[in-house]
């Protein structure tokens, strides 16, 4: 409970904020939609082949999308000191992190499913798949974990808003490419991919993250 | 929460920092006995701030020994969150809570039973407690500095830290606050405030250290045997415009 707790609380906390402010949901919401939709027309495809493009559409639409949530986690614990309010409760470096990330995980999730159903309709192809939604939920961990990381570092510097996506997207790319790889498989892009393998490889890099990140950010708040 | 009233509440030998090249604090002694209120004197950059944030384990020191509530900071920075409170020039609130869901917030980061009661207790100490269900975002500038004197004494630390907490009060909420130290330091706690105003600094404080150049180069009782000539030395070192404050 001394671990768990603290998690949860920050949990509830940020989903409140949320939840008062809907300045973030609203936001990303709209920005993932108008990366489908700029898609659709800059591409210029066919019903067929947009079928075939829509694992990369999706995927760079919650990438982007992902960016943006991110770059708000830890501004509104930057305004008023909270962060270092934070920091001044005896809960663990490692609470901390797990529960901003696991809230930005919510949260993210809960974008994702608002955006689904509207994305299969414009991209053509089912929503319903056990191993789409799986994909998405093991890439969203990772994106939340790293994105957290990276937006603690971010927030301590001047250009924030260009720190995160650079440090972000170069270290997001394999949960990136496997996710694409496995949504191929799991909307019948490509029937008969390994889907495994890629639900392995991000299970791998999800562990790897859960276990430096939340390392790497105890030393980049301390001080 | 207690802290163990043993040996000194805070204890500082050979602390040293510095922001890049520029020293802030080098080579400085202090210690504060349990149940004292030391009050901190000195000229804009002088190190007061620097000093409270490194008893409070925001920054780290570059060389010293400091014991906060007889933990060492290095070794056991838990140990000392869970004992000091922090009034700081943040709030450390969040606008879109209300105070009392701000408080409760904290309360169950520092692990409090009973969360919300402490938290309505908390605001009823600072006179707050018609504002409980307020969103902090709606209420002045000195009502939040209260809220935050509230999540400051939430957890009854033994050693409270305020970094200027007159600022933004008016009277009322002075009067409060003043009240509510002379409680802390009667109950045999430790209250350690930097500020700006002399005679506030006098009048409150059981001690009073000035710093000047990262030192503290006069540390005395406010009760000592030539009160007049400290307190001249005092506005003579922050200069004719803060002796006036």
């Amino acid at each position: 409970m001394q671990f768990v707790g603290p998690v949860l609380v920050l949990v509830w906390k940020d989903l409140l904020l949320e939840w008062r402010s809907r300045d973030m949901v609203v936001s990303v919401l709209f920005f993932g939609l108008l990366v489908v939709v700029l898609f659709n027309f800059a591409l210029d495809a066919g019903s067929q082949q947009i079928g075939f493009l829509a694992p990369g559409i999706l995927w760079l639409a919650f990438t982007f999308a992902a960016t943006l949530a991110m770059n708000r986690s830890f501004v509104r614990e930057r305004e008023q000191g909270g962060l270092d309010g934070l920091l001044l409760t005896p809960v663990s470096r490692d609470a901390i992190f797990l529960g901003k990330a696991f809230s930005s995980l919510v949260f993210m999730l809960l974008v994702e499913a608002a955006l689904l159903p509207v994305f299969a309709v414009l991209l053509n192809f089912s929503a319903f798949s056990f191993t789409l939604i799986l994909t998405i939920v093991m890439a969203t961990l990772g994106f939340a974990v790293v994105g957290t990381l990276f937006s603690a570092i971010a927030v301590q510097t001047r250009s924030r808003e260009i720190m995160l996506p650079v440090l972000f997207f170069p270290v997001i790319l394999p949960v990136v490419i496997s996710a694409v790889e496995a949504s191929t498989t799991a909307i019948g892009v490509r029937p008969g991919g390994r889907v495994e393998l890629w639900l392995a490889l991000l299970a791998v890099f999800d562990a790897l993250f859960l276990v430096i990140c939340p390392w790497i950010f105890g030393v980049v708040v301390e001080e | 929460m207690s802290g163990g009233p043993v040996g000194y509440a805070i204890k500082v030998e050979g602390l040293e920092k510095a922001f890049g090249d520029r020293p802030v604090l080098w080579g400085l002694d202090l210690t504060v006995g349990w149940g004292e209120c030391l009050g901190l004197l000195g000229a804009n950059g002088a190190g007061k701030t620097t000093l409270l944030r490194i008893l409070s384990t925001q920054v780290k020191a570059d060389a010293g020994a400091v014991e906060v509530a007889g933990y060492d900071l290095r070794r056991r920075p838990d140990s000392v969150r869970r004992r000091v409170g922090v009034v700081a020039h943040d709030t450390f609130l969040y606008d879109d809570l209300t105070c009392l869901e701000n408080l409760v917030y904290y309360g169950r980061l520092f692990g409090l039973e009973e969360p919300r009661l402490r938290a309505e207790e908390a605001l009823e100490r600072v006179g707050l407690a018609d504002r409980a269900i307020q969103r902090v975002r709606l209420l002045s500038h000195g009502m939040q500095k209260r809220v935050s004197i509230a999540r400051a004494i939430l957890h009854q630390p033994p050693v409270l830290l305020l970094d200027e907490p007159e600022s933004g009060l008016d009277r009322g909420s002075v009067a409060v606050l003043e009240d509510l130290l002379t409680e802390w330091t009667a109950s045999g706690r430790t209250v350690v405030m930097s500020t700006h105003n002399i005679e506030m600094g006098f009048s409150w404080a059981s001690k009073v250290g000035l710093l000047v150049d990262g030192r503290i180069h006069f540390c005395g009782g406010s009760d000592n045997s030539n009160p007049d000539q400290f307190r001249e030395l005092v506005a003579t070192s922050l200069g004719a415009g803060s002796a006036a404050s």
